[in-house]
């Protein structure tokens, strides 16, 4: 049967298909969408770990007990994998055990745009890269055969036009796992103390040489000879782009980037005249061919950062080619970020920070785009869970001369994924940060899902529910409050108690977020500005709301023909009550009582 | 079957409901028997954030993503995204428009202003152009929500595919309650492109 699938779809259902009963991942674009797909499928258990190392720690214990698991995460969740993962290299597995790396060249929605592929290569690990949804799905099965037959993890490998692009694919009926589930105890195996280990390395370096002589074999390093002029060596999507543009030349298409097949490469640079490697991010290919003695061109000519397209490798390969007309752009557009949505409970927090004028340690999630004027108020931004840290760092830096001064921002999934660890270091090494635990209730970002704060499993069962707040008195905190990010007095009140303190705090703001599904029953009412009273003075515009447009007076007199003018004031403000969601904080912003409910 | 694939540009605003209309569209052209891919990106919070999905459909597709100056049609949710992407059309792209405007933070602020006579100079350009009020067509069947598919019912027109396919794959994406008022908000704009 046909059908129309994502990358992370695809991966979903190869996943069902090859008999995966464990899957675990944490939330992460591009590879969210994985998790959530397994999730739907019957016989498989699956899980958001709280961060991605602990999603690897799970699978490697259900697949020494014979398990086939499919584990998945954005590229740079593998970091955060990456201690399990090099030692996982050496123990190898029992039940297959795949590993999703879903990479985001150009930094769609992403701190970096680090490529992957050396993973393969450093953890010594088989890495495949399929090129579309179809090869998503069949690759995830190869995966598998190659992990339990090679008793190795096996990375998959996508990017953000893979994971999210969909194309056709064949679907079909769900295999058993051929591996038996059963606890067999195997400790010079499993147990890497460092006698165990030291033999287990060379096993390694055998492994890799056994799986060399695979990979020249491997049917999905395909060779495609036509125009024997130009040869281009290629994987992933931009064996896509380059087809697209060039589909006579000859293709060396590999779906094992690692290792690489030597043999097949040199046979294929024999056969045509000019040898390209058209891949994005790092010369990982190229580096290799290189090494193999092979003269081929790559990064002299392509770019390094960000992603690929067609024009791109055509422009580079053809500059002379007949490119499509491109039109100018009549006017210079405004540009359109992401913002936080009318009525987000992050808002009116951003404000005060604003306000105070303190330096933020900032985090991995929606609030990030507290960074965007007019609110401004995010001044750093490194990794998952690291805002706490910075605020420790330029606390024990600085001294005196932080007091009262810098502030950790980090939402409630971000503090249950590593957040906690830091807050226990500030208590343990006596430091006297502030925190704000940003408590939407959800993961915002990746799409609303499930973390230990919300009392529901990716299953959609309901579960324990942690409780922040005896949580963060649990790692030693003694002053934890609780507020209204609403009620903004409240707000500036308390971070300015709670800043000069010279212990360790917290305060969790609670109200959440507007896009789940249980606040959508509850709409409050729309808030209205009335014209006359309407003074322009801008105050409420700078919460950076989307249903608030500040008005130049002359367009509106126009239209909505106001009476009279005699403030002479220069505009007034409109709220849009289409997008209002009635959260207030602009009535509490306003100084001429111009603000008020519709209808109030 | 020609022989040339078909790009379709689909652009607007998060939260407009292109990425759903995007993919019945696609669905369709499956179900019609054409090789299609589809592309978009999203996550960091795209509320609110510029969209665009690109949908390309034919013989045999290879990029999921539409070189610059090859688009054929361009499906414009809100005006001023439409203008973004004029360097993506193919001189005698077809050009379908919403009429509506939303303000992005920078106009809302009062720093930048919202461009004038938006579908003027569309017009102009491509004269191959489309207008539609898909919010007030949306409100004659009485649901603001379904303008994104009154919009598609417009763009369904000018594309090879039967209409039991168009049904079909709306059934696919809907829940069953919402089916019959989708079907006939995309009849409604199906019998005005």
């Amino acid at each position: 049967m046909k059908e129309l699938l994502s990358g992370n779809e695809a991966i979903a259902r190869g996943a069902y298909e090859c008999g995966v009963t464990v899957a675990t991942g944490y939330p992460g674009t591009p590879s969210t969408e994985i998790l959530e797909n397994i999730a739907k499928y019957q016989g498989i258990y699956a899980e958001w770990s709280p961060n991605e190392k602990v999603a690897l720690e799970v699978a490697a214990g259900a697949s020494f007990g014979g398990a086939r698991v499919l584990v998945a995460m954005k590229h740079v969740g593998i970091n955060v994998a990456a201690d399990p993962l090099f030692t996982l290299s050496y123990t190898g597995v029992k039940g297959g055990l795949v590993i999703i790396t879903a990479d985001d060249p150009e930094l769609h929605s992403s701190q970096n745009e680090q490529d992957n592929r050396n993973y393969a290569k450093f953890a010594k690990i088989p890495m495949l890269e399929p090129s579309d949804s179809q090869e998503a799905k069949e690759f995830v099965k190869i995966a598998f055969e190659i992990s339990e037959k090679y008793d190795t993890p096996v990375f998959v490998r996508t990017t953000t036009r893979i994971s999210h692009s969909k194309s056709i694919v064949e679907i079909y009926e769900p295999q058993r796992s051929p591996v038996p589930l059963e606890i067999v105890k195997n400790p010079t195996k499993l147990v890497m103390l460092p006698a165990n280990a030291r033999k287990r390395h060379p096993i390694v370096e055998e492994r890799l040489c056994r799986l060399k002589t695979f990979a020249d074999k491997f049917s999905e390093n395909k060779v495609e000879i036509n125009n024997a002029n130009l040869g281009i060596i290629t994987s992933g999507v931009s064996y896509q782009y380059a087809k697209e543009v060039f589909p006579d030349y000859s293709y060396l298409k590999l779906g094992l980037t690692y290792p690489l097949p030597e043999k097949v490469i040199k046979e294929f640079a024999g056969k045509v005249k000019k040898l390209y490697v058209v891949e994005e991010l790092d010369p990982y290919i190229e580096e290799q061919i290189k090494a193999m003695g092979i003269n081929i061109v790559g990064k002299d000519i392509f770019p390094i950062c960000g992603e690929f397209n067609p024009s791109i490798v055509e422009k580079v390969l053809s500059p002379s080619s007949k490119q499509g007309v491109k039109e100018d752009i009549p006017l210079k557009l405004p540009p359109r970020p992401p913002n936080m949505c009318p009525g987000c409970g992050y808002r009116g927090i951003f404000y005060i920070f604003n306000k105070l004028k303190l330096f933020v340690a900032g985090d991995i999630g929606c609030y990030t785009l507290g960074f965007l004027p007019p609110l401004s108020a995010i001044d750093t931004c490194v990794s998952m869970g690291g805002s706490i840290g910075h605020a420790m760092g330029l606390d024990k830096a600085l001294g005196d001369a932080a007091v009262g001064k810098v502030i950790a921002v980090i939402g409630d999934s971000t503090f249950l994924h590593s957040g906690i660890t830091s807050l226990l270091d500030i208590v343990y090494n006596r430091g006297s940060s502030t925190v704000v635990i940003l408590d939407n209730q959800t993961t915002a970002m990746t799409g609303r899902q499930e973390h230990p704060g919300t009392g529901l499993t990716l299953k959609g069962e309901t579960t324990k529910k942690v409780d922040l707040v005896e949580l963060c008195k649990g790692l030693g905190v003694e002053h934890v409050r609780t507020v209204d990010p609403f009620d903004l007095q409240t707000v500036e009140e308390t971070v300015k108690e709670e800043i000069f303190r010279k212990e360790p705090s917290v305060i969790i703001s609670r109200a959440p977020c507007v896009l789940l599904k249980s606040q959508r029953t509850k709409p409050s009412k729309p808030f209205t500005v009335f014209d006359e009273k309407c003074n322009g003075c801008k105050a409420c515009i700078k919460l950076g709301c989307p249903a608030i447009e500040w008005k130049n007076i002359k367009s509106v007199s126009k239209r909505d023909k106001l009476t009279s003018d005699n403030k002479k004031r220069k505009g007034i403000a409109v709220i849009d009550n289409m997008l209002c969601n009635g959260c207030g904080l602009c009535e509490q912003l306003c100084k001429f009582d111009a603000i008020g409910e519709i209808n109030a | 079957m020609p022989d040339s694939n078909t790009n379709i540009l689909a652009v607007g605003v998060g939260g407009q409901g292109i990425i759903l209309a995007s993919e019945i569209l696609t669905y369709a052209l499956m179900n019609a028997g054409y090789d299609v891919k589809k592309s978009e990106v999203h996550g960091m919070s795209q509320r609110g954030g510029s969209v665009n999905t690109h949908i390309r459909f034919g013989k045999k597709v290879y990029s999921p993503v539409i070189k610059e100056g090859e688009v054929d049609i361009l499906f414009a949710f809100e005006q001023l995204e439409a203008l973004r992407y004029f360097g993506f059309l193919k001189p005698d792209a077809m050009v379908i428009l919403n009429d509506h405007t939303v303000n992005p933070p920078s106009v809302s602020l009062g720093i930048d202003e919202y461009p004038r006579d938006v579908s003027q100079t569309i017009k102009k350009k491509f004269p191959n152009f489309h207008l539609v009020n898909g919010l007030a067509l949306a409100l004659k069947i009485g649901n603001a929500r379904t303008a994104n598919i009154v919009l598609l019912g417009v763009l369904s027109r000018h594309i090879r595919v039967e209409e039991n396919f168009w049904i079909d794959a709306m059934s696919k994406v809907f829940p069953e309650k919402l089916i019959d008022i989708n079907v006939e908000a995309f009849r409604l704009g199906r019998k005005e492109g």
